[in-house]
């Protein structure tokens, strides 16, 4: 790919018949123009301190994506690279089990029973605006070990999101399917079991999609924060965060790139598992 | 008059109003939707409601239903008060109410399964219905992908399954192309009078409300009563296209027009006086040229 996107003008048109040829898709083309482009002025720009003399301000402090390569081949072999990834991808999939587990019926108690949604909604609200992160020190003073203190502070940022989701996934059904439902004698349960629950799905699935987004984010950084500042091990701390807030303190700046990139990935294919997971779930929603 | 079905079939899902009332709002500034309203859909016949959009009618439709409870008044299913949702009264709305993660299928033996009736008997009625409105091969599919004549078509299959003994329907073929809906109107008749019920069915449009009725209420604009009661009494079975050849059929079209239009310009001019003096200047110029 490098060496095509190497001999495609830096600018504008591929119309030339070869690149017509070999990527057919005029979108794909102009994605992969733009990537290249954007890959050369990231190598020329983090490189310029050797050939210009002097590095060109922000962007030659980068380090250089040849740097980067080299230090993510080098990682590959590293067993220590591959603990961070399990322990963060530990953490997201438990604190997203938890947060969904909890907060799925949580959201479902909200909409169905009114005196609980007076009672316990203001609460919630109260303390939705607080960042997850806020969290991270009284997190660390209430529970008893460090490795609770990171899950509590992961658990609330999917928690708030997926409970928001059900609850406007709930209020959002059409009354007059209940209507319905009752007019053909349903009972109670059965309504529950057959038109709520299907109904708020696809509102969890795109809570599910943004929890896993949220959770990542809080995840890295709580790693950073906690993991960096009471001086971890790798056994019980570790994960991408750490590693990225330990690279930075080593002095390791290429692998800062890899962790960023590495979570990128991590992050991508969490949110598409998730997607194709309610995707199965909610097969009615698919276009003919 | 009664075709041949009707004559042996017990007489049953008598719908009475009687002075109902119902306004939204808190007391002192209440809107009155509908007021003083009191007709009779009898037993096994087809009463058909038409009036002005916005009527209020659709409301009527919910406190038959038993979803909402008037503000006063009675409504009485074969002489019982109306205290809730039943399955004796089903109801077919204006836009699909179908269950949208069900399919076809699933969606018309809801009820039967949900009343915990056995699967074997309710599979074979859903099969003989869905035939009959030729959606047999459609039975796994999920409503959206379904054209809207087809959605509707599974909703009456949907609430026949379970036997009511009134359908209310509010406006359920509004929206299909005049195909569609001249093959929908046939069809339904053809199917009462097969199966014999009391139907009430609202819409706004004369050429259907005299094509499938027994009797037509003409109802007001807000707040809603009855205005007129029209028995129509136009031999069985219809023919959709040969309809208005019949001067009974144009009497009644016309009377019951010249109602609505009246009705119709009380809620055009309502709440404009300069709509108001316009439509009184184009009384009188009409009166005097």
């Amino acid at each position: 790919m490098s060496d095509i996107a190497a001999n495609a003008p830096a600018t504008g048109r591929s119309n030339s018949i070869w690149a017509r040829r070999l990527i057919p898709d005029l979108a794909t083309r102009r994605a992969l123009i733009a990537i290249t482009a954007a890959l050369l002025v990231w190598q020329v720009g983090a490189t310029s301190g050797s050939w210009l003399g002097t590095p060109l301000p922000i962007i030659g402090a980068a380090p250089a994506p040849d740097a980067v390569l080299t230090a993510w081949t080098k990682l590959l072999g590293d067993p220590g690279y591959w603990q961070s990834w399990v322990s963060s991808l530990l953490r997201v999939t438990l604190g997203f089990i938890a947060a969904t587990a909890i907060g799925a019926p949580f959201g479902l108690a909200l909409s169905s029973w009114s005196i609980f949604r007076g009672l316990a909604f203001p609460v919630f609200e109260l303390l939705r605006p607080i960042p997850p992160l806020a969290w991270v020190p009284a997190s660390i003073i209430f529970w008893p070990t460090q490795e609770l203190s990171i899950a509590f502070v992961i658990f609330l940022g999917g928690f708030y999101t997926i409970v928001l989701n059900i609850l406007g996934g709930a209020d959002a059904l059409d009354p007059r399917l209940i209507q319905s439902a009752r007019s053909m004698g349903a009972s109670r349960w059965t309504i529950f079991r057959r038109l709520i629950l299907p109904g708020v799905l696809p509102s969890l699935g795109v809570g599910m999609e943004t929890a896993i987004g949220v959770t990542w984010e809080v995840v890295v950084a709580a790693e950073m924060i906690s993991g960096g500042s009471s001086g971890a091990s790798a056994s019980s701390g570790g994960g991408l965060g750490f590693f990225i807030w330990n690279s930075y303190v080593g002095g390791a700046y290429p692998n800062i790139v890899v962790g960023m990139i590495s979570i990128g990935f991590a992050g991508y294919f969490s949110s598409a598992l998730a997607r194709w997971a309610m995707g199965r779930a909610t097969p009615w929603l698919k276009r003919t | 008059m009664t075709t041949q079905g009707k004559a042996n079939a017990p007489a049953k899902g008598e719908i009475v109003l009687r002075d109902v009332c119902k306004s939204y709002g808190p007391r002192r500034f209440a809107t009155g939707v509908i007021r003083d309203c009191s007709f009779t859909a009898e037993a096994n016949r087809f009463t058909v409601m038409i009036g002005p959009s916005g009527a209020g009618k659709s409301t009527l439709v919910r406190l038959i239903a038993g979803f909402e409870k008037p503000s006063s008044g009675q409504i009485l299913i074969d002489g019982r008060p109306v205290a809730g949702p039943g399955r004796d009264r089903l109801v077919v709305f204006q836009e699909t109410a179908l269950f949208p993660w069900m399919s076809v299928e699933d969606n018309a033996l809801f009820g039967p399964r949900a009343r915990g009736e056995s699967e074997a008997s309710s599979g074979k009625l859903v099969d003989f219905l869905l035939g009959k409105v030729g959606l047999l091969a459609f039975r796994k599919h999920f409503p959206n992908q379904l054209s809207g004549g087809m959605q509707r078509r599974a909703e009456l299959t949907r609430a026949l399954v379970n036997n009511p003994d009134a359908m209310i329907l509010d406006e359920p073929f509004r929206g299909l192309d005049a195909m569609m809906k001249k093959l929908m109107l046939e069809y339904y008749a053809k199917l009462s009078a097969e199966q014999p019920r009391t139907n009430l069915f609202v819409t706004t449009d004369i050429d259907e409300a005299i094509f499938l009725a027994d009797r037509l209420l003409v109802m007001s604009h807000i707040p809603t009563q009855v205005r007129a009661i029209i028995e129509v009494d136009l031999p069985r079975p219809r023919r959709y296209n040969d309809l208005f050849h019949d001067d009974r059929a144009n009497e009644i079209k016309m009377q019951a027009l010249s109602i609505l239009h009246e009705e119709a310009m009380k809620g055009f001019s309502g709440g404009s006086k300069a709509a108001g003096d316009f439509m009184e200047a184009y009384r009188r110029r009409v009166a005097a040229g």
